[in-house]
């Protein structure tokens, strides 16, 4: 179990103007899994290569419980990093592969041999040890890389990109595993990805990066309610962004006065609200209901989005499909915007 | 023209494969017919009278062939062991990494090839008085190593630009040193490349002529040097003994290699990549 500590954490490449990562403070609690979110070019994979001793840092601190690692060659960190390539050795059968740390720190073939079957299991791919890595499928060739760096028990595991490339079942089944080994491992881990749905499902906390820096970090339920900024709030699929001004828990803005819930804050500002949290409404008596007219409709499958105009101030909703059968372009509705689902922002 | 497998496509294939092959083997006919003939005059299609006598002279211990061969192997293992050595970092480097002069550097390892060896090895030759390395072992393979090494750096800068180093940082996070990783992932990947490359370098130094008579002063008298001793005296019969061997290493490493080499031709195509 191992608490990791990233300190002011800074990395600029030479001749880039700009930093790739600057002043980055993010703690990885012990035994727990942190996704590291973030559009492509944001900087989290840079930050995963520190954290693996693949890269130097311009400036600030790694540690593991409360020690620093700067100092330590890659070998010696206890940090294992899986690439979004998976690169396994070409040359070396899967068991090769999945044993390559093992040997590398001079175990025995035998027990070598006994732990790389029994983590050939654990991935779900029992028997394949004789294989080359060429003559596996993409999803196969995933497992077998999170197998060969599950095999040394690190502190901590840093998986790049895990789900990338994945056909959606594939990504659901490499999801479960990732998952469930972290909690049977109870190894510190970091997940990098670029897509919200994967951070939301696999990680106990959420660290969101945009060009470089820390936007937000909490559970992950945090960033669909109580989203810091209109960036964030759009990354995780945030449409409604409504300027007005918060007094006495009262948001005055185009579409009324609105209700908000305790703890938001004060002054002008910004109404947010995510698109599946509105609702039609049947009557108008209600808190928070205001009049609409519908302008697009469009069929999604398993949601109808819709959008409405309201006072001049468009709103965009994801509704069930069944609750908008009844809608046509032009209609009127009412619409409902449940107090718990607003939020405000700058 | 792709997939072009019609009829004349294919009798043109193996015509064009036919006369590459009369081509290249009628000249050793004639010189292997030599190594065993005791006289061979016009208008003879065959010798009159066959003899190993020109063999028994040539593996002797008074004619000196043999002393010839050895030293000839000795200098080629030597000059390609060193253009590895110095190759496969140089190799590397310009496969793998963008700097300024990259292309001065890349004309400047082809020139050897370009400028002709006599201009260079004049040049050279009052170096190498100065230092001694004239009429010398030494300062043949240092020599030899002007020719080979562009072929070595060539080869693995093609090797290099494929491999990925990703490989190796992953090998590092698995917990290898960076000796192991070297040795149990780099290794393994540019193997392919080091062996193409050791077999120019070793036929490179091995046909080497005017390089070896002008710094070796004579002295070291590599198998080519006594070869063309024999041949330009008229015995025909010893030159075609000599010229035998000398092309045996040839051979032996087309013969040893050939499968490795079609199966590796990732390593060989590496070439046309740089």
């Amino acid at each position: 179990m191992t608490r990791v500590v990233l300190d002011q954490l800074c990395k600029t490449y030479s001749g880039a103007h700009g930093a790739a990562v600057s002043q980055l403070d993010l703690t990885l609690d012990s035994g727990t899994m942190t996704a590291l979110l973030g559009p492509s070019g944001c900087g989290k994979t840079t930050t995963m290569k520190m954290i693996a001793g693949l890269l130097d840092p311009t400036g600030g601190d790694i540690r593991f419980d409360d020690r620093s690692i700067l100092r330590d060659a890659p070998e010696a960190r206890g940090a294992v990093m899986v690439f979004q390539d998976h690169l396994l050795f070409p040359y070396l059968t899967v068991a090769g592969n999945v044993g390559f740390g093992l040997k590398m720190r001079s175990v025995a073939p035998d027990e070598i041999a006994h732990r790389v079957g029994e983590m050939l299991e654990k991935v779900q791919l029992p028997g394949l040890g004789q294989r080359m890595p060429g003559a596996l499928s993409g999803g196969q060739q995933r497992r077998v890389a999170l197998a060969r760096a599950l095999i040394i028990k690190p502190d901590v595991l840093l998986l790049d990109e895990p789900l990338s490339n994945l056909d959606a079942h594939l990504r659901m089944d490499m999801r479960d595993l990732i998952r469930s080994l972290q909690a049977e491992t109870g190894i510190t881990t970091l997940v990098v990805t670029h897509d919200q749905e994967d951070a939301v499902v696999l990680a106990d906390r959420v660290a969101l990066m945009l060009d470089g820096q820390l936007r937000q970090v909490g559970p992950p339920r945090m960033f669909f309610r109580r989203p810091v900024d209109e960036a964030t709030a759009r990354f995780f699929g945030g449409r409604n962004f409504i300027p007005g001004t918060c007094r006495c828990g009262v948001f005055d803005c185009a579409l009324g006065p609105l209700q908000l819930p305790q703890g938001a804050r004060t002054g002008p500002g910004r109404v947010t609200f995510r698109p599946e949290a509105l609702r039609l409404a049947a009557s108008g008596n209600g808190r928070n209901t205001v009049r609409a007219t519908v302008t697009e409709i469009t069929y999604l499958g398993t949601q109808t989005r819709l959008r409405l105009m309201s006072n001049g101030t468009e709103v965009e909703a994801l509704v069930p499909p069944t609750d908008a059968d009844g809608l046509k372009h032009g209609a009127q509705t009412l619409i409902h915007l449940p107090v718990p689902a607003l939020w405000v922002i700058d | 023209m792709i997939g072009g497998d019609g009829i004349w496509a294919r009798w043109f294939r193996t015509l064009t494969c036919l006369f590459l092959l009369v081509w290249l083997s009628l000249p050793m006919v004639p010189l292997a017919i030599w190594s065993f003939a005791h006289g061979w005059f016009f208008p003879d299609i065959l010798p009159q009278e066959w003899t190993l006598e020109a063999w028994r002279h040539a593996l002797s211990d008074k004619s000196g062939v043999l002393d010839a061969l050895w030293l000839t192997v000795g200098i080629a293992l030597a000059a390609t062991a060193l253009s590895i050595l110095i190759g496969v970092p140089a190799g590397r480097a310009l496969g793998m990494h963008r700097f300024r002069g990259k292309a001065v550097v890349e004309i400047m390892i082809m020139a050897p090839i370009i400028v002709p060896g006599i201009a260079v090895v004049l040049g050279l030759h009052s170096v190498f008085i100065w230092m001694g390395l004239t009429n010398t072992v030494s300062g043949v393979i240092l020599v030899h190593l002007i020719p080979t090494l562009p072929y070595v750096i060539l080869v693995m800068a093609g090797v290099f630009a494929n491999h990925d180093p990703a490989f190796e940082a992953q090998a590092r996070s698995l917990g290898a040193s960076a000796f192991q990783t070297f040795r149990c992932v780099t290794l393994p990947a540019i193997l392919p490349g080091i062996i193409v490359g050791a077999l120019f370098a070793f036929l490179v130094s091995w046909s080497q002529y005017i390089l070896t008579l002008i710094i070796g002063g004579g002295r070291v008298a590599t198998l080519p040097l006594v070869l063309f001793n024999f041949a330009t005296s008229g015995r025909n019969d010893l030159t075609g003994a000599i010229g035998m061997l000398y092309i045996l290493p040839g051979l032996l490493i087309l013969l040893i290699t050939a499968r490795q080499l079609s199966g590796c031709a990732g390593a060989v195509g590496g070439l046309g990549r740089v």
